[in-house]
């Protein structure tokens, strides 16, 4: 079946097989930041925005796809830049598997949350697994992240 | 994982119905579930394009679509007014955001699953699912037929004034539950809602009067579920938690009333 959707604010029109996921279908696009991990919707590697809601495209038909807005890393670039030297800052890149789905879930947590406090925090990224278990420094960066306007206003 | 042949985006419920008489076609919710079973189908059918996906609610009733999504349950500004917590407390175990942004009610409650959240909570409150073709009926009557090929379009829960509170054991933060309690109340009446025994909830309606001691209330509203052992913990261990949940529900509800 033929699908139009727009990827990373290209326009995109896809043959893609019924039973297809989105996942597979954004690797096909060359979107390799995208990764599977699990396959059973537990490590949150293969988040995605689709009309800037995060999703995991392991679940996600492509055929569903038709019409909507997907965003990858591929396609925040600026803002992945800007987290990366938060991550790097504190030491949590390590392996760096799991980043591309933890950056993707923060910028969707970014637009969606109204308070920033850490139990807030935890609880929304919980569904993002890191094998080093980089927790502790992943968490210290997205606090220094969401707080950077405040140290802005500060200085 | 899933296989299937033909994707069939629904365009009216008389549609969908029609196409799932056959054996070989398979509702497709929130596929979260759905997606890591090993099945082929010859047709998966999507219900998303039939504006099920919200949350409605009027003076006697919140109408909640069978595919809006349990982070829209979980962050439901009228639900948390009227069950303060309750929802975001039965979501907020439930693997990740990107899950339940995906997972859907009606997956949840269709599927009648033994490690259902959502079940084990509504199934406290005075709730009623809306089958296409099976009418409106209580959701415990629900939970008691067997699987059919009905199509799940709406659940609706009643403002009777009751108030509702749950608690769940995990082994770890975003696992199934080990068990999941829920307890509501009115005035003379308790309903205890028990699930992940490691089997689909179901529901006790306990006279408060039954018992003075909270303990003994709860111990016995234990009593009325069957448990079972799986590598999470024993039928022993489930019943002792649920009496400890329950308990502690029951204590919480009459600190509110106090």
């Amino acid at each position: 079946m033929q699908i139009e959707f727009t990827l990373n604010g290209r326009l995109i029109y896809e043959e893609t097989s019924d039973d297809e996921t989105l996942f597979h279908l954004l690797r096909r696009k060359g979107c390799y930041s995208v990764k599977c991990g699990c396959e059973t919707e537990n490590c949150g590697l293969c988040t995605v925005l689709v009309n800037g809601v995060s999703r995991l495209s392991c679940s996600y038909l492509a055929a569903r796809a038709d019409g909507c807005d997907v965003v990858t890393l591929e396609g925040a670039q600026k803002e992945a830049e800007e987290f990366g030297s938060f991550l790097a800052a504190e030491g949590a890149e390590q392996c760096g598997f799991c980043s591309p789905g933890l950056i993707m879930n923060v910028l969707a947590m970014e637009k969606e949350l109204d308070s920033y406090e850490e139990e807030n925090v935890k609880e929304y990224l919980a569904g993002n697994l890191c094998r080093c278990s980089g927790y502790m420094g992943q968490l210290r960066a997205v606090k220094s992240y969401l707080s950077r306007g405040e140290n802005r206003n500060e200085c | 994982m899933i296989r299937f042949k033909n994707y069939v985006r629904a365009e009216s419920l008389e549609e969908a119905y029609n196409l799932n008489q056959k054996k070989s076609s398979v509702i497709g919710a929130g596929m979260m579930w759905l997606k890591v079973q090993n099945r082929i189908k010859m047709t998966l059918v999507d219900l998303s394009g039939l504006g099920l996906d919200g949350v409605e609610e009027t003076e006697e009733e919140f109408v909640i679509g069978a595919m809006c999504t349990l982070r829209q349950l979980e962050i439901h500004k009228g639900l948390d007014g009227y069950f303060p917590g309750l929802f975001k407390e039965c979501t907020r175990s439930i693997v990740g955001v990107q899950f339940r942004n995906g997972a859907t009610v009606g997956g949840s409650i269709f599927g009648r699953f033994g490690f259902s959240d959502i079940l084990t909570c509504m199934l406290a409150l005075d709730t009623y699912v809306e089958l296409y073709k099976g009418g409106i009926i209580p959701l415990e009557e629900f939970c008691s037929q067997k699987y059919n090929r009905d199509i799940l379009v709406r659940i609706r829960i009643k403002k009777d004034g009751r108030r509702a509170f749950y608690a769940s054991s995990r082994m770890t933060k975003t696992d199934f539950p080990l068990i999941a309690c829920c307890v509501s109340a009115t005035d003379d009446t308790y309903y205890v809602s028990v699930g992940a025994r490691p089997a689909k909830a179901e529901l006790a309606v306990i006279s408060r009067r039954e018992r003075e001691d909270v303990e003994e209330l709860a111990a016995l509203a234990a009593d009325h579920f069957r448990y079972g052992t799986n590598f999470r913990g024993s039928a022993e261990y489930r019943k002792h938690l649920a009496a400890v949940y329950v308990k502690r529900l029951f204590m919480v509800l009459d600190r509110e009333e106090g």
